[in-house]
């Protein structure tokens, strides 16, 4: 039982920072019906930018808690300029082709990316730690130890949650949200209400990466920092949002947290030998449920009229 | 200086004339016909003066300014708002927030001002809330206005268009054939709702309309297109009299 309850407190925690990512890929696709096949990189960047933030904060504070709202804020800032940057240069120009080509130049984003990072310059191919700042350290544990939940678990889920609250009033309470519903709904008339199209989907683009950026700080102080470390939890994240149905916000949100939980249980449950199929176990699921209900849990079908 | 004029608008799809030499003018206050057979470019001209498509000639002034090569939203604000011959609602929200949609764009907060809900955002908020409400009850939609916009029914969608057209603020309002799909009652109704729409909100309202008996009787000038050519031009008697509309368009009189 214990051991049930520690793998659900890690399932969720793992699964919170998928969450983030897969609200990325589904604001996005909402808004432009595109695969921002990028967003992966976008949250690597945002850890070796908490990684950088990090390092410096260290250098004169002490204080984790002067330096810790210093490397998300700061993180989450170079990637919505970075989230801001790759819509503008790379897809932007590209708005009247058909989306097969956006699809290719986000394939390229990520690529360069990728690559960029692993120059000396700006970061090196070695995956390093992250600096000091904070150690996993038990915050709330049973007498026997047997259920542990750390502080870094708690900073997963609660930023998550916070981020989740803070997102669904600016859809759901502003003007900006409500001209971001209207363009999801349909782009061409939007803009023929005098909605400034342009404009929303930069701030899609940008809130998406933001959030892509928490989740790659809490990755980075969690796991390490690698150019390429966003390739799995982007293409996991990505079938979290088909899962809960690509286009939904919520969807995106159970979709993120049920992809952890079943990563942490196939870990803890099947036999040592095979936990290495634990991502296997991911992609199973995305092509069970693109069989079984094609536009996820929360998916809308949308009828197409002629 | 006319409310909109439009002056020699040519479009070229490939080798397609779409539109050739179409010209206009259209006063505060007048309602003014387009009408032609289908394919006549009629929705086209729509779509140029909206700024869907660039004019490959010819200008398109509102308030003697000039408005060709804006984006559709820029040309939204300078004052000219439409409605789509098949239903364009943003379907799965709320009859309100549709109408919302258009008087957001006239706020005069940023992001900022909504985040930190300072005094201003909060006064302007809860006006446009309650100009859109007077806006949908003039247009005898209020008891609807929590529903989802895709459930009302056919009417009232045609109904909430012209509304969200509306709260945009337009001078000039066009309608792409309001009257598609409406029975004979709703088109009675329709044309009393037009007639009280140019009187009470001022504007000047240019029509496509494939029902003759609504055009002629509610038009105070009317324009005949057919293969993108204005064949003919004049008040609703005038064009009815004219040949060429009948060989075109109307049929032989009986």
């Amino acid at each position: 039982m214990d051991q049930l309850i520690q793998q659900l407190i890690n399932g969720l925690s793992v699964g919170a920072t998928y969450a983030l990512i897969a609200l990325g890929y589904t604001m996005v696709y909402g808004i432009l019906r595109l695969i921002n096949f990028a967003h992966g990189e976008v949250y690597m960047v945002g850890a070796v930018s908490s990684y950088y933030l990090a390092e410096w904060t260290m250098g004169w504070t002490g204080s984790l808690w002067v330096a810790l709202p210093i490397v998300v804020v700061g993180s989450m800032l170079v990637c919505s300029i970075l989230g801001f940057l790759i819509e503008f240069l790379a897809y932007r120009p590209l708005r009247d082709r058909p989306r097969l080509v956006v699809l290719i130049s986000a394939i390229g984003v990520s690529l360069l990316l990728q690559n960029l990072a692993q120059f000396p310059e700006l970061f090196g191919p070695t995956p390093r730690r992250f600096p000091a700042l904070i150690q996993s350290t038990p915050v709330f544990y049973n007498a026997a130890h047997t259920i542990v939940l750390t502080n870094l678990d708690v900073l997963s889920l609660g930023l998550t949650l916070g981020l989740m609250v803070i997102m669904t009033w600016v859809v759901l309470g502003t003007k900006t949200g409500l001209a971001l519903r209207a363009v999801s709904f349909r782009f061409d008339t939007s803009m023929l209400m005098g909605i400034n199209t342009g404009r929303i989907i930069s701030f899609t683009f940008m809130f998406g990466s933001a959030l892509a950026a928490v989740a790659g700080t809490i990755d980075a102080i969690r796991y390490d920092v690698r150019p390429l470390m966003g390739l799995l939890p982007g293409l996991k994240a990505f079938v979290a949002a088909v899962l809960g149905g690509i286009g939904s916000i919520p969807g995106a949100v159970v979709g993120g947290l049920f992809m952890g939980l079943s990563e942490t249980l196939v870990k803890g449950y099947l036999p040592s030998a095979y936990t290495g199929y634990a991502d296997a176990v991911a992609f199973v699921l995305l092509i069970v449920i693109l069989l079984v209900r094609p536009t996820g849990l929360f998916g809308r079908v949308a009828p197409e009229k002629v | 200086m006319s409310l909109l004029e439009i002056s020699n608008l040519s479009v070229v799809f490939g080798g397609l004339k779409a539109l050739c030499d179409f010209d206009l003018t259209l006063e505060q206050g007048e309602l003014v016909g387009l009408i032609g057979p289908n394919g006549a470019g009629k929705t086209t001209t729509f779509n140029i003066v909206t700024g869907v498509y660039r004019p490959t000639a010819g200008d398109v002034r509102l308030d003697g300014r000039s408005i060709v090569g804006f984006k559709p939203h820029q040309i939204n604000h300078r004052g000219i708002a439409r409605t789509f011959q098949n239903i364009r609602l943003f379907a799965g929200m709320s009859v309100l927030d549709n109408v919302l949609v258009g008087f957001n764009q006239s706020l005069r907060h940023g992001f900022a001002g909504t985040v930190f809900r300072t005094p201003r955002h909060q006064h302007e908020d809860q006006r446009n809330q309650d100009r859109a409400v007077e806006l949908l009850s003039t247009l005898g939609l209020d008891d609807r206005a929590m529903e989802i916009a895709h459930n009302l029914p056919y009417g009232d969608q045609r109904r909430l268009e012209i509304a969200r057209a509306l709260a945009t603020n337009p001078k000039v309002l066009l309608l792409d054939e309001p009257a598609a799909g409406m029975n004979p009652q709703e088109k009675i109704e329709l044309s009393g709702l037009i007639e009280m729409i140019r009187q009470r909100f001022g504007v000047g309202i240019w029509l496509i309309e494939h029902d003759m008996k609504l055009v002629m009787s509610i038009c105070q000038r009317l324009t005949v297109l057919d293969h993108g050519q204005v064949i003919a031009v004049g008040t609703p008697e005038q064009v009815r009299a004219d040949p060429r509309v009948c060989e075109a368009y109307l049929g032989e009189p009986t």
